[in-house]
C-alpha cells in the first residue's frame, strides 16, 4: 500500500443552474490571451447536447482514454508510444478548431468611428483566426439550454430508445467540466516529451511549459478533451486546478465563484499501488466500485503510518468530497469507462421527480411514490448512467433515492410532523441530516477543505 | 519491454521525476520552472471592492484585481455577514455577466473621449463665432429649420467626432439655458433608472435636473416592471422578501419568473430549500431553466396565467372556506384584508351591480373624513367603523386610531342573514356577464353585502340558497372560474390545477402561511398584468401567507430597493434646496411625445366592462391622460402650454395661473403634445440605454421624437417629427442611445468610482471603490454633472438670473393629498437661482433639517445628522451654500445618503417609529435598533447589514430575514390603503368602468381586432441569460458563450412551417417595425410562441433588413406602448400618484409578429 493524497472535486449537478460564471471567471483569470481564445479550461454543457468540443465523447472517432488489450492490459486507445513516435510529425487525431469553435470578435470601432453615412453603424463579426468576416455558426456553448438539435449528443445515441426530444418530454441539465486530474491520466501517458506530470503532493496534472514540444498527443489522449493547444506558443495548456491558489489554501477560481454553491473541494487519500488494477477491471461497469476501493478511509490506521503531512490527514478527515463520494455514495465519476480514474465527480440531478408522477395521479410527496418515480424521471436514469456509471443504472438509482429520501424526510421535519420517519434509502436519520447539511447549508470553509 | 518504454525509461533517469512502475504516469514534486507562467499570471498588486451599477438587482460585491495599474479580472466577494447557522449564506453572489464586466474597461467599444456629431459641431462653432454667445448660437441652430433638420436627420448615422470636455459642456449648457429661457425648464428631461444599484451616480444627474426645474422621468412603470397590483392591493410600490427568505418557504411557485437566469446569485436558495423539503412548482410557457428544478412544471399559454390563478382561487374558496372553515385562514382575512367590509349595491335596471364601500358618512356620521372610513358588520348585525382606514390616517381625530385593532369580531359573510339579491358581474372570456346572487342586508338607504360575498360570487363558488347561474362543479366548462373552465384557455389540465391549489392551501395551513409565489416579467408585463397579479395575490391573501417569513408574493422584475431611501431621495430630488421636484411618469410621457398615441385608432371605451357606464366612450386614450392631469391625478411634463417661469413673473403666480386656467387662456401641454411649444427639448440619458433597451415603440422614438430615419412603414404624416433639440448620453460603451445622441460623454465604469449599492434581494449595503482612476478622458457621472452644472451656471447667471417657477403637483400617495379625489393639481412656487446651480449641487441645502425628510407618511428630522455631516465633510466657505456641509465628492454623497436614512441610521428609524406609533396608538417599540449606524467606510470594508426602518414594511435584524408587511401583521400597523387592509375590492369609478373592481381574468389583448395586426406568433421578450438588459449583450465573453448576436427562439414546429433551420437568418415584422436575427430552433419552445430575449441592441451583428433595406431594429422595434386608463387613477387613497409607485405601465407582451426566412446572404 502506498498512500497518496489528491485534491479532488465534487459538483452537485442537482444545484447547477448553468450560469457559466465558473467558465467566465476561469477564462478571465487564465485564458483571455492570444493563442487560447478558443480555450475554456472550465466549460458548462447543456445535456442533452453535443458538448465542447462537439461530440468529444465519441471515442470511436477521437480515440481518447484507455482500453484493455487482448491480454487485459491497459493501453492507450489511440495507440502506444511507439505509434506516437512514428506518427509524431503527422496530424494526430484531434478536434479541429471548428469542432471547438472558431473564435471571433466584432468591428466594434465602427460604432464610434463610422463616418456620416446612410444607416446606423454596426459591428459585424470577424474571425480571430483568419481576420475575415464570418458568419457565426458554432461556439463554446452553442447548444445552451437546448438551443438547436441535441440529437448528435453521443450519449443520447446510446439511450435513444428511452428519449423523445419533444416539448412535452423536454429535459435538460447542465454539466460543468474541468480537467479530471485523473489517477490514471492518459494525457500524461500520451506525451512523447514527458512534459505532462501529475504532482506528487496533490495529484494535480500539469504541463511543464519548458518541456512541452507541442506534439499535441495529449489532446488526442485525453478522452475529456481537456488538453488544449496554444496556437501562439505552440504548447499544450490545461486546467491547472488553480495550483497557485490551492497551494496557499484558496479554492480554485471556478469553485469560489460558483454561485450555485455546488462545488466541493477536498482531499482524497488513495492507494497508488492499486490504481493500475482498478483501471484494468475487465467489466466497465465495475470501474466505479473499483475506483471507490482505491480510496482510503482517512481513519484507517494505515494512514497514520503513511508519510503524509498531518494537516493533509486532518483535511482528509473533514473532506466533503470523501463524504459525498464514499460515505453517502451520491457522487459518481464522469465516464469511468475511459479508465482514467477521473477525480472530479458528480452528484446526479434529481429533479424533477414529482412531475413524473403528476400524470399518474399519485401524491408526489409520498416517499414510496417518490422512489417509484425515479424510474420515470424526466431526466432518464439511462442517460445519467451512460454518463456516470458506464450504463449501470443501479448506482445512479441509489444516489437519486438517497436525495429523494432526504427531501421527503426534511419536508416532514419542515412541516413540523412530530415523528418523521425517513424513507429507507440505506441511510440513517442522522446520516440524512448530515447529508442535508452538507448539500444545503455547507459554508465556504465546509465546501472547500484544502 | 517495448522500444517506446525503453525510451521513456531512459528519460526517467535523465530528469528529477518519479515515473510509476508501469510507466503510465510521471510524478514530479514542486520546483518546476515550467509552471512559473501560471504563478505570474495569478500574481496581482491589489484587490479592490466594487460592484456593477445599473439595472440589475444582484447587488453583488466583487473583488476587482489590479496588476501594474491595469484591471485584470474580477471575482466574487465572499464576506457577507452571516444570516444564521441554520440556513445557507449569501456568499458568493455574482453571475457570468458581472464576471465579464472588466472586459469593457479596455474594450474597443469603450468611449474614451467626448464625442459630438460633426454637422452639429461645425454649425455650432460657426454660429458661436459669428454671434459671440453660446446660447444665441444654440438658439439659431435649433430654430433654423434647415439647420435643425440637417443635424437631426444625421442622428444615428455615424459622423461622430472627438470634442473637448469644454466644448461639450458649453454646448450642453447652452442648450439647457436656451430651453429654459425660450420654452421652460419642464421641457428638459432626465432619464436614469434604478438608483439602488449606484445611488450617487443616479442622484447627481437627477439632482442637477431637479435643481434647474427639469423633469425626471420614472422608469419602473415604464419598464412594465411596476406591478400596479401592488399599489392597488397593498398600497405599496413593491416590497418583497430577501432571497434568504425563500429558504423559509414550504411551498414555492415560480410563476412567470425564470429565477436561474434573472436572479442568478439567489437561485441557490431555491435549489437548497428543496433539500429542506420545499416543494417547487414552475408555471411558464416554455420548459425554462427554472422548470429543470421543479417538482411540477405547468406549461401555460402566454398571458393566460390569470385564468389558472382564478381557478385555483375557486378551489381554495370552495374547499377551505365553504366545504370546511379553516380557522387560520378566516382569522387572517378578517384582520388583514378588506373581505369583511361592506359594499353598497347599485341598481342596474332591475338588478344590481357592486358599487362603493359603505362609509361612516353613509351611516350618517359627520366625523372628520367620514367618507374615508369604511364599515364592517359585527356578529350582532351592527355596522361598525373599525380603526385603520385612511380616514384615520390624516385627521387630527385619527391620531392613535390608525391601527388594525378590531374591537369586534366581524362577519365575513351576510349569508343566512338577509334576502339574497342577484348582482351582475363582468366577464371577459367572451361570455357576456355573470348573474350571481349575494346575501345582502339593508343599512339605512343602502343595500349592502360584504367583499367576501362578492368575491364568492365573482369566483363562482356556489352556496346554498343564493340565486343566479353557478358552476355545477369543478368540471363545468362554461362557467368561470372552474378548473375545467380554465383548461381550454391555459392548456393546464383541470385536475392538476385542482391538486396544486389544494396542496398550496394545505401547506399554508400546516406551515402557518409559508407558501410563496415568485412572480416576474412573464406575468407582469401584459396590458392586463395587474389583473393577473391580483389573481395571484388573492391566493396568498386567502391562505394567510402575506406578511410572513417564507410566505407571500416575491415580485422579482425590475424591483429595486434603494434601502437608504430617504437620504437618496433627498439628494436625487434636490429637496434640500427646493421642493417639490418635477417627477413625471415615463409611460404617458413617451406615449405622447413619441406620437405613439396617434397610432391608437380605437375608442377608449373599447376595452371597458360590459357593465360600464360609458364614461370612456368616444374618447381617445390621450384624452384620458389629459383628464388625469387636469384632475391632479398624475403630473405631466411639460405641464402647461406656456413657460412656467413666465407664469412665475406674475405678482401672485399661483393665483395668476389658476385664473389663466379658469379663463381658458392657459392650457395643459398634454392637450396638444405636437404643438412645438409643448415638445420636450433636451433629454439626458445616463446609466441608461433607452433607445437600445427600454424604448417600447423604438421606431416611433426615432421617427417622431428624434426626427431620425426609422423603419416605420406607414408613419403618420400629420405628426410632428424631430422634437428634441438635444439628446445627450453619458456612457462608457457604445449603445443605440449613444449612436443617436448629439453629444456623448465618456463615463467612468463601475470600477472607477465611489458609490453605494443595495437591493431587496439581500439586506446589505456595500460600496463601489475605484480600482483605477477613470482612464483616457472618461469621468464619473458625478464629475461630469458638476462640469455641466458649472458651465450651465456661468451662462445662466446672465441669461436667466433668478426666476420663479410654477410647479403643478399631483395628489401624492402617503400624504393627505391622497384624499383629494379630482380637485385639480396643487400649484407650488419655487424660486430658482440659476447662477447658483453648481454651488447648490455641491452642498447639502438647508431644507434638510428645516422641513425634514418625509418618507411613507413620517418625517425624519436630521438636525444632529446635518451637524455630523458638516464635521465629516467640511463646510462650504462662501457663496449661497456658505456654512452648509459639502457634497463635492462622490464619497461625501455616500456618507450623506447613509447618515440621512433610517435603515443605516437607527436614530432616525427610531424617530420615525415613534411618530408612527403616535398615529397608530400601538406599540412599535423595539422595531428600531437605535444604536445602529452605518458609515461609508463600513461599506467599503464589507457588506453591512441594514436595520428595520419605517421606510419599509418588514422587520429585519441579524437573526430576522426580511419579509414585507411583517410589521403590519405583527404590530397591527395598517397598510397604506383605503381600508387600511389588503384589498380584493377596488371601488373607484374607473375600476368599475374597466370591470376590474374584483379579481378577474382578462385575456391578452386582441391586437388583430384593436389595431389590425396580422401576425399570429406571440412575440415575447423575456430577460436574457447573456445580458443585464442591453449591458453585456455586446460583451465578447457573453457573445462567445452564446450565439454571438441577436437571436429569436422558436419551436421546432413553427420553424418547420416556414422552412427555417437552426441558425438561419430570419426577419420578424409587424406594424411597428422589423427585427433581423438568427433563429434558435428548440424543442423547449411551445408552438405558437417566439422569444426574442430582451434588449438585444442593434449594434452587434445586425444586418440590413430585406423588408426596409435599413438596419434591423432592437427587440422593442416590434413593441409599442398602450396605456391602461386605470393606472392613471389618482387622489384616491392607495390609488394616488407617487414617482415610480403608480403610473401606466409600458406593457409589451400582448404583441404579435410574423416571421419569415430571409435571404441567407446578409449585408451590413
Amino acid at each position: 500500500m502506498r498512500i497518496m493524497a489528491q485534491i479532488a472535486m465534487v459538483m452537485n449537478l442537482d444545484k447547477c443552474i448553468g450560469c457559466h460564471t465558473c467558465s467566465v471567471t476561469c477564462k478571465q483569470t487564465w485564458t483571455n490571451r492570444p493563442g487560447v481564445e478558443y480555450v475554456w479550461f472550465n466549460n458548462v454543457e447543456t445535456r442533452p447536447g453535443q458538448g465542447y468540443p462537439r461530440r468529444y465523447e465519441d471515442q470511436d472517432r477521437w480515440r481518447g482514454g484507455w482500453t484493455l488489450n487482448r491480454k487485459g492490459k491497459l493501453e492507450l486507445r489511440a495507440g502506444g508510444r511507439l505509434r506516437k513516435l512514428l506518427t509524431i510529425f503527422a496530424n494526430p487525431i484531434m478536434p479541429s478548431i471548428q469542432d471547438y469553435y472558431e473564435p471571433w470578435t466584432y468591428d466594434y470601432e465602427n460604432l464610434t468611428n463610422a463616418p456620416l453615412s446612410s444607416d446606423i453603424p454596426v459591428a459585424p463579426p470577424r474571425s480571430l483566426i483568419s481576420g475575415e468576416p464570418t458568419k457565426i455558426s458554432w461556439s463554446a456553448n452553442w447548444d445552451d439550454s437546448l438551443g438547436g438539435d441535441p440529437s448528435p449528443d453521443p450519449v443520447l445515441a446510446q439511450v435513444s430508445d428511452q428519449v423523445k426530444l419533444s416539448f412535452e418530454e423536454a429535459f435538460m441539465f447542465y454539466l460543468p467540466r474541468i480537467c479530471e486530474h485523473c489517477l490514471n491520466p492518459s494525457c500524461v501517458a500520451s506525451c512523447p516529451s514527458g512534459a505532462l506530470y501529475k504532482r506528487e503532493e496533490d495529484g494535480i496534472v500539469l504541463v511543464d511549459q519548458d518541456r512541452c514540444r507541442g506534439w499535441r498527443m495529449c489532446v488526442t489522449g485525453c478522452p475529456y478533451k481537456k488538453m488544449y493547444f496554444n496556437h501562439k506558443t505552440g504548447k499544450a495548456e490545461k486546467c491547472t486546478f488553480c495550483y497557485p491558489r490551492v497551494e496557499v489554501g484558496l479554492p480554485t477560481v471556478c469553485s469560489e465563484t460558483c454561485v450555485g454553491r455546488l462545488r466541493y473541494l477536498g482531499v482524497l487519500l488513495y492507494d497508488a499501488d492499486r490504481v493500475s488494477a482498478a483501471a484494468s477491471v475487465p467489466d466497465e461497469r465495475d470501474l466505479y466500485e473499483a475506483q471507490l476501493d482505491v480510496f482510503i478511509d482517512p481513519d484507517d490506521p494505515a494512514v497514520a503510518s503513511a508519510d503524509l503531512p498531518p494537516d493533509w490527514v486532518e483535511a482528509a478527515r473533514r473532506s466533503p468530497v470523501y463524504q459525498l463520494i464514499k460515505k453517502y455514495r451520491i457522487a459518481l465519476p464522469l465516464h469511468p469507462e475511459y479508465r482514467t480514474l477521473p477525480m472530479v465527480w458528480y452528484v446526479p440531478p434529481l429533479s424533477p421527480v414529482v412531475d413524473a408522477l403528476a400524470g399518474t395521479g399519485h401524491d408526489g410527496e409520498d416517499a414510496v411514490n417518490l422512489f417509484a418515480a425515479i424510474e420515470a424521471l424526466r431526466i432518464p436514469v439511462g442517460y445519467l448512467a451512460e454518463l456516470f456509471t458506464a450504463g449501470d443504472p443501479a448506482p445512479v438509482n441509489t444516489a437519486l433515492r438517497r436525495l429523494a429520501a432526504m427531501r421527503s424526510y426534511m419536508r416532514a421535519v419542515n412541516l413540523g410532523e412530530p415523528h418523521p420517519v425517513p424513507p429507507d434509502a440505506g441511510l440513517s436519520e442522522d446520516e440524512l441530516r448530515d447529508m442535508y447539511r452538507l448539500l444545503a447549508l455547507a459554508r465556504y470553509d465546509e465546501r472547500y477543505v484544502i | 519491454m517495448s522500444a517506446e518504454d525503453v525510451l521513456l525509461k531512459m528519460g526517467r533517469f535523465l530528469r528529477r521525476s518519479a515515473t510509476s512502475p508501469d510507466l503510465r504516469a510521471v510524478y514530479l514534486t514542486g520546483g518546476v520552472e515550467g509552471d512559473a507562467f501560471y504563478r505570474d499570471r495569478w500574481s496581482h498588486d491589489k484587490v479592490v471592492r466594487s460592484t456593477h451599477g445599473v439595472n440589475c438587482t444582484g447587488s453583488c460585491s466583487w473583488k476587482v484585481f489590479v496588476k501594474d495599474g491595469i484591471i485584470t479580472w474580477e471575482a466574487q466577494q465572499t464576506d457577507y455577514p452571516s444570516v444564521g447557522p441554520d440556513r445557507p449564506e449569501y456568499e458568493p453572489r455574482g453571475c457570468p455577466r458581472g464576471a465579464a464586466f472588466s472586459w469593457y474597461t479596455y474594450s474597443p467599444t469603450r468611449i474614451r473621449y467626448p464625442y459630438a456629431r460633426r454637422v452639429l459641431v461645425d454649425m455650432y462653432l460657426e454660429a458661436r463665432q459669428r454671434l459671440g454667445d453660446p446660447v444665441a448660437a444654440w438658439a439659431e441652430i435649433t430654430t433654423n429649420p434647415e439647420k435643425r433638420e440637417k443635424y437631426q436627420k444625421a442622428r444615428g448615422h455615424g459622423g461622430l467626432i472627438r470634442v473637448t470636455w469644454d466644448l461639450a459642456t458649453e454646448m450642453i449648457a447652452a442648450a439647457h439655458v436656451h430651453t429654459i429661457k425660450a420654452y421652460g425648464p419642464d421641457r428638459i428631461a432626465g432619464f436614469s433608472p434604478i438608483p439602488a444599484m449606484s445611488m450617487v451616480s443616479h442622484a447627481i444627474g437627477s439632482r442637477f435636473v431637479s435643481l434647474i426645474g427639469g423633469a425626471m422621468l420614472s422608469f419602473y412603470d415604464w419598464y412594465a416592471d411596476l406591478p400596479v397590483a401592488s399599489p392597488q392591493v397593498f398600497g405599496d410600490q413593491t416590497d418583497v422578501p430577501e432571497s434568504a427568505d425563500w429558504w423559509d418557504a414550504a411551498y414555492l411557485m415560480m410563476w412567470g419568473a425564470n429565477v436561474p437566469v434573472t436572479r442568478t446569485p439567489d437561485t441557490h436558495w431555491m435549489a437548497e430549500a428543496r433539500y429542506r423539503g420545499q416543494k417547487v412548482v414552475v408555471v411558464s410557457p416554455d420548459y425554462n431553466d427554472a422548470a429543470t428544478f421543479a417538482d411540477e412544471f405547468l406549461s401555460v399559454r402566454p398571458g393566460t396565467d390569470g385564468a389558472l390563478a382564478m381557478a385555483m382561487g375557486h378551489v381554495i374558496l370552495k374547499e377551505f372556506f365553504v366545504d370546511r372553515e379553516t380557522p387560520f385562514f378566516t382569522d387572517y382575512v378578517k384582520r388583514f384584508t378588506d373581505l369583511p367590509f361592506l359594499v353598497r349595491l347599485d341598481r342596474n335596471e332591475n338588478t344590481y351591480v357592486p358599487g362603493k364601500f359603505l362609509t361612516a358618512r353613509d351611516l350618517g356620521s359627520s366625523e372628520e373624513a367620514a367618507e374615508w372610513k369604511t364599515v364592517l358588520m359585527s356578529r350582532e348585525g351592527v355596522p361598525v367603523v373599525p380603526n385603520g382606514s385612511v380616514g384615520f390616517r390624516w385627521t387630527e381625530s385619527g391620531k392613535g386610531r390608525w391601527n388594525l385593532n378590531l374591537d369586534t369580531d366581524p362577519e365575513l359573510t351576510l349569508h343566512g342573514r338577509g334576502e339574497p339579491k342577484e348582482v351582475l358581474l363582468p366577464r371577459f372570456d367572451g361570455g357576456g356577464v355573470c348573474h350571481r346572487g349575494v346575501p345582502v342586508t339593508r343599512i339605512g338607504d343602502h343595500l349592502v353585502t360584504t367583499v367576501f360575498d362578492l368575491l364568492m360570487a365573482q369566483y363562482g363558488v356556489r352556496r346554498e340558497g343564493l340565486p343566479g347561474d353557478w358552476p355545477t362543479g369543478y368540471e363545468d366548462v362554461a362557467q368561470p372560474y372552474t378548473p375545467a373552465w380554465q383548461e381550454p384557455i391555459t392548456g393546464v389540465p383541470a385536475d392538476r390545477a385542482v391538486r396544486i391549489a389544494r396542496e398550496f392551501a394545505r401547506t399554508a395551513e400546516a406551515s402557518n402561511g409559508r407558501c410563496m409565489i415568485i412572480l416576474g416579467a412573464g406575468t407582469t408585463q401584459w396590458f392586463h398584468g395587474d389583473t393577473i397579479y391580483r389573481a395571484f395575490l388573492s391566493l396568498l391573501l386567502l391562505t394567510g401567507c402575506q406578511g410572513r417569513n417564507g410566505g407571500g408574493w416575491a415580485h422579482y422584475v425590475g424591483q429595486e430597493k434603494c434601502r437608504p431611501q430617504t437620504g437618496w431621495a433627498l439628494l436625487a430630488g434636490a429637496t434640500d434646496w427646493s421642493r417639490p421636484p418635477r417627477q413625471t411618469p415615463g409611460t404617458p410621457f413617451w406615449y405622447l411625445h413619441t406620437d405613439q398615441w396617434r397610432y391608437d385608432r380605437f375608442d377608449a371605451g373599447e376595452l371597458t366592462s360590459p357593465l360600464a357606464r360609458g364614461t370612456f366612450r368616444g374618447k381617445h386614450t390621450a384624452d384620458l391622460i389629459t383628464e388625469a392631469v387636469r384632475n391632479g391625478w398624475m403630473p405631466m411634463s411639460p405641464t402647461f402650454d406656456r413657460n412656467p417661469l413666465d407664469l412665475g413673473d406674475a405678482a401672485d403666480p399661483i393665483a395668476h395661473t389658476r385664473a389663466e386656467l379658469r379663463a381658458g387662456r392657459l392650457g395643459y401641454a398634454a392637450e396638444h403634445p405636437d404643438d412645438p411649444r409643448n415638445w420636450p427639448r433636451v433629454l439626458t440619458l445616463w446609466r441608461s440605454n433607452l433607445l437600445g433597451s427600454s424604448a417600447k415603440g423604438d421606431e416611433y422614438f426615432l421617427h417622431h421624437l428624434l426626427g431620425a430615419t426609422s423603419n416605420l412603414e406607414h408613419p403618420d404624416e400629420e405628426a410632428a417629427t424631430g422634437k428634441l433639440d438635444l439628446l445627450l448620453t453619458l456612457d462608457f460603451r457604445m449603445t443605440s442611445s449613444t449612436v443617436f445622441s448629439d453629444i456623448v460623454l465618456p463615463a467612468a465604469t463601475w470600477y472607477e468610482k465611489h458609490d453605494l449599492s443595495s437591493t431587496d434581494m439581500h439586506p446589505f449595503v456595500h460600496a463601489f471603490n475605484p480600482a483605477i482612476s477613470p482612464p483616457w478622458q472618461t469621468k464619473t457621472d458625478f464629475t461630469a454633472f458638476h462640469l455641466i452644472a458649472r458651465a450651465f451656471s456661468d451662462l445662466a447667471k446672465e441669461h436667466l438670473g433668478v426666476r420663479r417657477d410654477v410647479v403643478a403637483v399631483a395628489h401624492q400617495h402617503d400624504t393627505p393629498g391622497e384624499l383629494a379625489r379630482d380637485v385639480g393639481p396643487d400649484l407650488k412656487l419655487v424660486e430658482r437661482d440659476y447662477g447658483a446651480i453648481a454651488e447648490k449641487l455641491a452642498a447639502l441645502g438647508p431644507l434638510t433639517e428645516k422641513l425634514g425628510l418625509p418618507v411613507k407618511g413620517v418625517t425624519f428630522l436630521p438636525d444632529e445628522e446635518v451637524a455630523w455631516l458638516g464635521q465629516r465633510c467640511g463646510l462650504v466657505p462662501r457663496g449661497v451654500a456658505k456654512g452648509r456641509p459639502e457634497l463635492d465628492t462622490d464619497s461625501k454623497c455616500c456618507e450623506a445618503i447613509l447618515a440621512l436614512s433610517g435603515v443605516s441610521n437607527g436614530r432616525l428609524a427610531a424617530q420615525g417609529f415613534r411618530q408612527l406609533a403616535e398615529r397608530t396608538g400601538t406599540d412599535l417599540d423595539g422595531l428600531a435598533h437605535e444604536g445602529h449606524r452605518i458609515v461609508f467606510s463600513d461599506t467599503q470594508a464589507r457588506p453591512v447589514h441594514v436595520a428595520a426602518s419605517p421606510e419599509w414594511s418588514g422587520k429585519e435584524s441579524h437573526d430576522r430575514r426580511y419579509a414585507p408587511f411583517t410589521i403590519n401583521v405583527e404590530n397591527g400597523k395598517p397598510w397604506h390603503t383605503l381600508t387600511g387592509r389588503m384589498h380584493f375590492f377596488l371601488d373607484h369609478d374607473w375600476m368599475h368602468e374597466y370591470g376590474e373592481a374584483l379579481p378577474i381574468y382578462r385575456p391578452p389583448l386582441d391586437l388583430a381586432a384593436l389595431l389590425g395586426e396580422t401576425g399570429t406568433l406571440r412575440y415575447l421578450t423575456p430577460h436574457s441569460k447573456w445580458s443585464i438588459h442591453s449591458e453585456y449583450q455586446d460583451n465578447l465573453l457573453m457573445l462567445s458563450l452564446s450565439r454571438g448576436g441577436p437571436t429569436i427562439w422558436m419551436s421546432v414546429e413553427d420553424a418547420a412551417r416556414i422552412g427555417v433551420a437552426d441558425n438561419d437568418w430570419i426577419e420578424a415584422v409587424n406594424r411597428n417595425g422589423v427585427v433581423v436575427a438568427r433563429a434558435i430552433v428548440s424543442h423547449r419552445m411551445p408552438p405558437g410562441t417566439v422569444y426574442m430575449h430582451h434588449a438585444q441592441d442593434r449594434l452587434i451583428d445586425v444586418p440590413k433588413s430585406e423588408a426596409t433595406g435599413r438596419r434591423g431594429g432592437i427587440h422593442n422595434a416590434l413593441t409599442r406602448v398602450l396605456i391602461k386608463p386605470t393606472h392613471m387613477i389618482g387622489g384616491y387613497a392607495q390609488l394616488s400618484y407617487a414617482f415610480n409607485y403608480l403610473g401606466p405601465t409600458g406593457n409589451q407582451r400582448d404583441e404579435l409578429t410574423t416571421i419569415r426566412r430571409r435571404s441567407q446572404e446578409v449585408r451590413y
